[in-house]
């Protein structure tokens, strides 16, 4: 497998580590030892029992097998992550390719917009917005891509300032090729692509992001299993009952770790050939 | 000159950007919300009691007056009052705000400490066993989610250890029996001024794990930037040439190389102070430490909008003054970076 060897061995046990967990998130209802709880059903005769042969994570404050809400719970961060990103490219993406191309006052109007949403402390305004619109999966999704798409704006305007300045653009012009079409067709696919590496790479920090808002009770409602949510709730039992809390934040932090490590493998592949700096 | 009206652009620049950051919180404290009037006049209000509360918020007039009402009440340092406890937001934010500017720089300092030597450290033996745990030990410490390690390093040094407090600023014993008059707000400070010794080593103590907990991102990051910014340096020609001189190697790495990676070092005291002040949210409501953080997460569930908006506002402001400083230092120090 050419591909794995390219990775390397900590890129390929990365993939290995996400793909199960997508495996996980897509098969839960067959894989989950216990779906209805892991849906949210309590279990009461059997609340807060230590890991075990029965429950191999042991059960939370409602008696729920561990490993099951884990498993569900992959479904809520999986699709955070991936919604964030995609949210915020979408908004993003735009901006940075009209501020790029069109210079001027249309490139210092949105830069300093941006600069405004970049001046906070990330983490801040996505309380802020996430408290504003209420808990919930979609709305914390929101916050948190509305302190997202900055970079992608950032990013995508200086690829595009690069690209505006190539001849084939230029050549372009002078053909009379309207604006909106050479912005599609000619730039839009060389300056989303170091974006796309970009959003896979942040799939991480956006699923850190989504599970530290849901920890603050500002993600999923309940009985539905997120992860961040669930380290909250261990917390009232923790250290005494440590498995609740550490369940799920074992999983955030391999899954996180996960899409570290496989960035790294795919910047390091590219970063791999540099000319001698001195 | 071209650094004087770079200053200048900044600073007109960064003025701009607290206007943007203040109409930003405006709209989301209070248009989004569905009733500010509702939640101002406490649980289950009637309706006249709804309608004097818009009359006291000022709700009825048009969006510009009350944005103009709130950007100045914010200037002057007035933010209201909290609708929970009905206490006025700004004596709080004294208390609290020095508390998390403690822990803040604290846990700047831990991340540079730890980072930067790390970061020397494992370039200059690239591909040793050294060098690989120091890479590992960042991508652990990067991937791993604030409030669960805070969590981990409670029960490790709490719990089982029992060698560092669980949580808090200071000891029950001095502060309910022999509190620390407040003059600073910093404990670490106060406790000097007091000339209170005991109290400066409690305080410290009690500062070790959340300080801990907010460095290891940073940390992890600082390492990395380091150690790729000396890798750069060391393979330039004039280490090449004090090397041929025979300097001695530490004198190469901390003295000719380190110095070239000050514009990177800069950034990441921007970068970890800002992470410092985000991640308060989570560190603060699990190692009980009275500072904004706590403050701001305490307020979600009960909605106390004004006090989130406060907050926000007031951290915000820190952070770009801040980096603000950041940028005009790089530009004394590095001219170059006037000229961009």
């Amino acid at each position: 497998m050419s591909v794995l060897r390219r990775l390397g061995l900590g890129g390929s046990l990365g993939l290995a580590v996400i793909l199960t967990f997508a495996l996980l998130a897509v098969a839960a209802p067959l894989l989950a030892p216990y779906p209805g709880q892991g849906m949210g059903d309590p279990n009461v005769t059997a609340k807060l029992t230590p890991p075990s042969a029965e429950f191999w994570l042991g059960t939370d404050h409602l008696g729920r097998d561990l490993l099951s809400r884990v498993i569900y719970g992959t479904r809520v961060s999986m699709s955070a992550g991936l919604m964030i990103v995609a949210v915020s490219l979408l908004v993003g993406l735009p901006v940075g390719l009209l501020a790029g191309y069109f210079g001027g006052w249309v490139d210092e109007a949105l830069m300093r917009v941006t600069d405004v949403f970049l001046a906070f402390p990330a983490l801040l305004l996505a309380v802020l917005m996430a408290a504003a619109l209420g808990p919930g999966l979609l709305n914390s999704i929101v916050a948190v891509s509305v302190t997202w798409w900055p970079w992608y704006a950032r990013m995508a305007r200086a690829e595009v300032l690069v690209l505006r300045g190539q001849p084939y653009v230029e050549a372009a012009r002078l053909m009379g090729v309207s604006h909106p079409r050479i912005l599609i067709r000619h730039i839009l696919p060389g300056a989303a692509r170091p974006l796309l590496v970009q959003a896979a790479l942040d799939f991480g920090p956006a699923l850190l992001t989504a599970s530290a808002l849901s920890f603050l009770g500002l993600g999923v409602l309940p009985p539905t299993a997120d992860w961040g949510k669930m380290v909250d709730e261990g917390r009232k039992f923790f250290p005494d009952r440590w498995w609740v809390s550490t369940a799920p934040g074992v999983a955030i932090f391999l899954l996180a770790l996960a899409f570290s490590v496989l960035g790294d493998a795919l910047r390091g592949r590219e970063g791999g050939k540099r000319d001698d700096p001195s | 000159m071209d650094l004087a009206r770079y200053i200048l652009r900044r600073a007109l620049l960064s003025a701009f950007v607290v206007m943007g950051v203040t109409f930003l919180v405006f709209v989301v404290a209070q248009v989004v919300p569905s009733d500010p009037a509702a939640l101002y006049a406490g649980p289950r209000p009637n309706a006249e009691q709804i309608e004097k509360a818009r009359v006291t918020l000022n709700l009825d007039a048009p969006l510009p007056e009350r944005f103009a009402r709130f950007a100045v009440s914010m200037a002057t340092g007035d933010f209201g009052v909290s609708y929970k406890s009905r206490r006025l937001i700004s004596q709080d934010l004294r208390v609290y705000l020095p508390a998390t500017l403690e822990l803040a720089v604290s846990s700047t300092l831990l991340a540079l400490l730890i980072g930067i030597p790390a970061g020397v450290a494992t370039a200059a033996r690239q591909g040793s066993w050294g060098d690989r745990l120091g890479s590992l030990g960042s991508i652990l410490a990067v991937a791993m989610p604030t409030f669960f390690f805070a969590m981990l390093l409670q029960m490790i040094f709490a719990s089982w250890l029992g060698i560092l407090p669980l949580s808090g600023r200071l000891s029950r014993e001095i502060s309910i029996s022999d509190p620390l008059p407040f003059i600073t707000g910093f404990n670490l400070i106060d406790a000097m001024l007091a000339g209170r010794p005991q109290v400066f080593v409690d305080a410290l103590w009690h500062l070790i794990l959340p300080a801990l907990t907010l460095a290891a991102y940073p940390a992890g990051i600082a390492m990395r930037l380091t150690r790729s910014a000396m890798i750069d340096i060391l393979s330039r020609r004039h280490i090449t040439a004090a090397r041929a001189l025979g300097l001695p190697e530490r004198r190469i790495l901390y003295g000719h190389a380190l110095r070239n990676a000050v514009g990177p070092a800069l950034t990441m005291i921007g970068l970890s102070f800002a992470f410092a002040l985000t991640g308060s949210v989570l560190v603060e409501i699990i190692f009980a430490w009275p500072g904004l953080g706590r403050y701001v997460s305490d307020s979600i569930l009960s909605k106390d909008f004004p006090v989130i908006a406060a907050a926000t506002l007031v951290v915000t402001v820190c952070y770009v003054l801040m980096n603000l400083v950041i940028d005009l230092t790089q530009a004394v120090v590095d001219p170059r970076v006037a000229l961009k």
